[in-house]
């Protein structure tokens, strides 16, 4: 599948989820006639072979007891429209569309007449969560495969109702039609009084990529009108009737505990509810003013404990890795040592990753709502599902008795694996006996989310006098496995990730630890080029057998130019790709750098992505181009400074995201790989993005910047990774 | 309860009874219930809460409704007319100049300002108004293009 020429065994990413809790799906059959009305169901269910495929959780269950249940639904209704239902989340990355592309396209249907339901516990089928790239390579195929099932099942009706076979019937633009006679009926028709529901068959042909009519196709966004007009509606939209605002009194730092609390003036207050629970205060109110304004009449004492601070990080990542690491997070080939006697060059060489924020635009936000003993929860999260389970033990009732729906959401980019909010608006909304909602301040939202995790990643490497790898070495400490393997050819490797004590709450982030090991390997594949004085992509290219990795760098190179002269001082040019997730990138980037002010400025890059057959290109190339976007602020200039348990940045003028002066003329290079399944595109095209620029600004200037981000104060004071390393 | 204030909101007079220094955001979210301008820092940085006053982008976050009475408002939720978008809304529908969309109210509203100033701005201008705008998706080259398209079809209409 990969053509990396060491595979570990599917290790979990010790940073993807953040807790573990499956339960199998009951299938509310009755009630989900009730709720839709009579005509012609199919229920989805997931193969083993997609199942395993699933990155498995940190704890709870081995890949084996991976539940085959349920993943999705589809009703088609007395009105012939379709219906389909998934627990997937829309945040911006076009699901909702390509899904019901997926579904129209298979059941020979127009686009308009499919409706996707999505993440909603009590409609939808259990869901793991909208994470790692993997709603197209799984949900896609399952829904896919339910279209067909549901299409046989209504030229099965129809050859039932003509008296004919059903060989030879055929289906288009939403009817079956009997090519001998010309008749045809509506799927419509067909559905009518019926209440049949079906299993999908284990395997039902589907139709091949290259047979596709509305899939492969840029349709504009579902819905897309909702959003330019401002009526759709994210949590932080919602009013639920009779709601209150409530707010959160946050810890003066993390882990500080509650010594001391009088809320007596606060409790005076009219129209406000004031709630402890442990160390949880909080307020609600019929509006957020009062709201706080009650937490600010609360006297509090702090317990605070001792912590590190960014200056100090990456010593102290190093200092508290654990000693003894299991064998899945190590692998050896061959003999580094051979490797290192072989070489005719040998280089060492460190790297780091800061803490960076997601800061979605929207931030955490939920409204909660209880009414006789069962909780309906409205936020923006990643992971319905875990979130409901969250809720349920927290509050001691039966998951069945708790709700999550999560409406199409202002982004996340992994960073909203979790459910706080939801946590916190219904702890409010129970003592308040009416809905509240809880909104974060983007404070609280730089403060209290979690973190991409900081790393350092030491690579030993040695190439013989031809430019062949002939050993590599590769120590990650904390950021975590994410394409830690080279996709190179080595013939002695030893690779291995160190856990280490975490000091900021991380989580999974766009790619996860993925940009922490591209940065590294490719930066490193980079002074190796030069130690050896071959070209960056010629020497790429000599290590390499992957034949989807070469397309990829191919493709980029021959788009940029890459063999073009440099005609400007200050100009340079760089390069990078690697493979995740089922998605190959390469990247190149072209900087310039004013010699005198020390400013980098990033003037072009060129992405070339292949994740097999494409299903919606314009939406595809909108992702490509956002990730490398976003990949630029974490190459340039965002890093997470934090002191005594507090961040010190939290905000966005304190906290440099990129802006329109930032970005570069952007090229996506998609290379269409129609006899490929496809997989998904949220996260990879981000990971080449900074070695890729670093690596141009080498060029430019001879200066190599081995910490992330490379410039946050231009490139004179370029304090590399910013922490220092000492 | 505060005295009322008067506000101008998509030509229609409202009152609003919270304070007058709250925030001009909050009064139209969670007085008036106009929930398509978006919060997204509430320190002037961003972009998210753009609305119209006097006919000029301003960050409605950073304006106490006091300082807004009695002046024209607009909203995102007041550009369409008659079932009919705004040509700047249109153009973002026709770019796909958005991804969550979460910044799309904003960057509409902080484009129709430009337009009203500079009805035929370069790329370099409109990078410059919307500087302000944070777009965490990362959809700003198609933002550009929509505000190149809106001008040409504002011209179009306007023959
Ligand atoms: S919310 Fe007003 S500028 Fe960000
Ligand atoms: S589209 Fe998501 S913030 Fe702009």
């Amino acid at each position: 599948m990969s053509g990396s020429s060491i595979k570990f065994q599917p290790e979990p990413e010790r940073y993807e989820f953040t807790a573990a809790p499956m339960h199998r799906f009951e299938l509310p059959r009755r009630d989900f006639f009730k709720f839709l009305g009579a005509g012609i169901a199919v229920f989805a269910v997931a193969r083993d072979t997609l199942a395993a495929q699933e990155t498995a959780p940190t704890q709870g269950f081995h890949q084996e007891e991976l539940p085959k249940d349920i993943t999705a639904w589809l009703h088609i209704g007395e009105d012939g429209n379709v219906t389909a239902f998934t627990g997937k989340v829309e945040i911006g990355q076009n699901i909702r569309t390509s899904l019901a592309q997926t579904v129209a396209d298979e059941l020979h249907l127009p686009f308009e007449s499919v409706t996707m339901v999505t993440a909603d516990t009590a409609l939808t089928p259990f869901d793991f969560g909208t994470v790692g790239s993997r709603s197209m390579p799984t949900m896609s195929p399952q829904l896919r495969r339910a279209a067909a099932a549901a299409r046989d099942l209504l030229v099965g009706a129809a050859a039932k109702e003509w008296n004919v076979a059903a060989e030879g019937l055929t289906t288009a633009d939403g009817k079956v039609t009997d090519p001998a006679t010309g008749r045809s009926l509506r799927y419509a028709d067909l559905a009518r009084g019926k209440t049949l529901a079906q299993n999908l068959p284990a395997e039902d042909p589907v139709t091949p990529p290259d047979q596709w009519t509305i899939a492969g196709k840029s349709i504009p966004k579902k819905d897309a009108r909702a959003f330019v007009t401002g009526k759709h509606q994210y949590t932080p939209d919602l009013r639920r009737p009779g709601q209150l605002y409530g707010k959160v009194l946050r810890p003066p730092s993390f882990g500080a505990t509650l010594t001391s609390y009088d809320a007596k003036a606060a409790l005076a207050m009219s129209g406000v509810i004031v709630v402890r629970d442990g160390d949880f205060i909080g307020a609600a109110a019929g509006n957020e003013r009062d709201a706080s304004r009650a937490l600010e009449t609360i006297q509090t004492e702090w317990k605070e404990v001792s912590h590190t601070s960014s200056k100090e990080l990456f010593s102290y990542l190093k200092k508290n890795a654990t000693v003894k690491s299991d064998d899945r997070s190590r692998k050896t080939t061959g003999s580094v040592e051979d490797g290192f006697a072989a070489a005719a060059h040998r280089l060492d060489a460190t790297y780091t990753v800061a803490f960076i924020a997601h800061a979605p635009l929207e931030p955490r936000a939920a409204v909660a709502e209880w009414s006789d003993g069962k909780l309906t929860v409205w936020t923006g999260s990643q992971r319905p599902f875990a979130v409901r389970d969250e809720l349920a033990s927290v509050f001691h009732v039966s998951e069945s008795d708790v709700r999550v729906i999560v409406p199409d959401t202002g982004s996340a980019y992994g960073g909203k694996h979790t459910g706080d909010a939801a946590l916190e608006a219904a702890r409010l909304a129970r003592a308040a006996g009416r809905p509240v909602q809880v909104v974060w301040t983007r404070e609280e939202e730089f403060t209290w989310a979690y973190f991409r995790p900081a790393g350092v990643m030491e690579i030993k490497s040695g190439i013989a006098a031809d430019g062949a790898l002939t050993a590599w070495e590769f120590h990650n400490y904390n950021s975590g496995m994410s394409a830690i393997d080279t996709p190179y050819v080595v013939p002695n490797q030893h690779i291995q990730f160190h856990s280490t004590q975490c000091p900021l709450r991380s989580g999974s982030y766009r790619g996860l630890a993925a940009t922490a090991n591209f940065f590294a390997r490719e930066s490193h594949m980079d002074e190796l080029a030069h130690a050896a004085q071959i070209d960056p992509l010629e020497f790429r290219l000599k290590n390499l057998s992957d034949s989807r990795l070469r397309a990829v760098f191919d493709a980029a190179a021959k788009s940029f130019g890459w063999s073009h002269k440099k005609t400007q001082e200050g100009q340079g040019f760089g390069i990078a790709g690697g493979l995740e997730k089922g998605g190959y990138v390469a990247t190149c980037a072209e900087v310039s750098v004013d010699h005198t002010s020390g400013a980098v400025r990033v003037v072009r890059m060129t992405t070339a992505f292949e994740c097999g057959a494409i299903v919606n290109p314009d939406g595809l190339r909108n992702q490509v181009i956002g990730a490398n976007i976003q990949g630029l602020g974490g190459a340039l200039f965002e890093f997470i400074e934090f002191e005594n348990g507090r961040i010190t940045n939290p905000r966005f003028s304190r906290y440099r995201v990129p802006r329109f002066r930032d970005v570069p003329e952007i090229e996506a290079v998609l290379l269409d790989r129609k006899d490929l399944p496809s997989a998904g595109a949220g996260e990879t095209p981000i990971m080449a993005v900074a070695p890729a620029i670093g690596n141009a600004i080498f060029q430019a200037t001879g200066t190599r910047l081995r910490g992330l981000p490379m410039v946050p104060n231009g490139l004179n004071t370029a304090q590399s990774g910013v922490p220092s390393t000492s | 309860m505060a005295k009322p204030i008067e506000l101008e909101i998509n030509g229609k007079r409202q009152a609003v009874h919270c304070d007058p220094e709250t925030p001009l955001l909050t009064a139209l979210r969670d007085e008036l219930g106009l929930t398509g301008t978006k919060y997204g820092c509430g320190e002037g940085q961003c972009g998210a809460c753009t609305i119209l006053l006097s006919g000029a982008p301003r960050r409605s976050c950073q304006i106490p409704v006091s300082a807004a009475a009695a002046k024209p408002i607009t909203t995102i939720e007041g550009l369409e007319k008659d079932g009919r978008l705004h040509p700047v809304q249109q153009a973002f529908l026709d770019s796909g100049a958005f991804q969550c969309a979460y910044c799309t109210s904003g960057m509409i509203l902080s484009s129709v300002g430009l337009l009203r100033t500079n009805p035929h701005p370069t790329s370099a201008e409109i990078i410059q108004s919307l500087q302000g705008n944070i777009c965490r998706c990362g959809t700003h080259p198609r933002i550009i293009d929509a505000v190149h398209q809106a001008a040409k079809s504002i011209e179009e209409r306007g023959r």
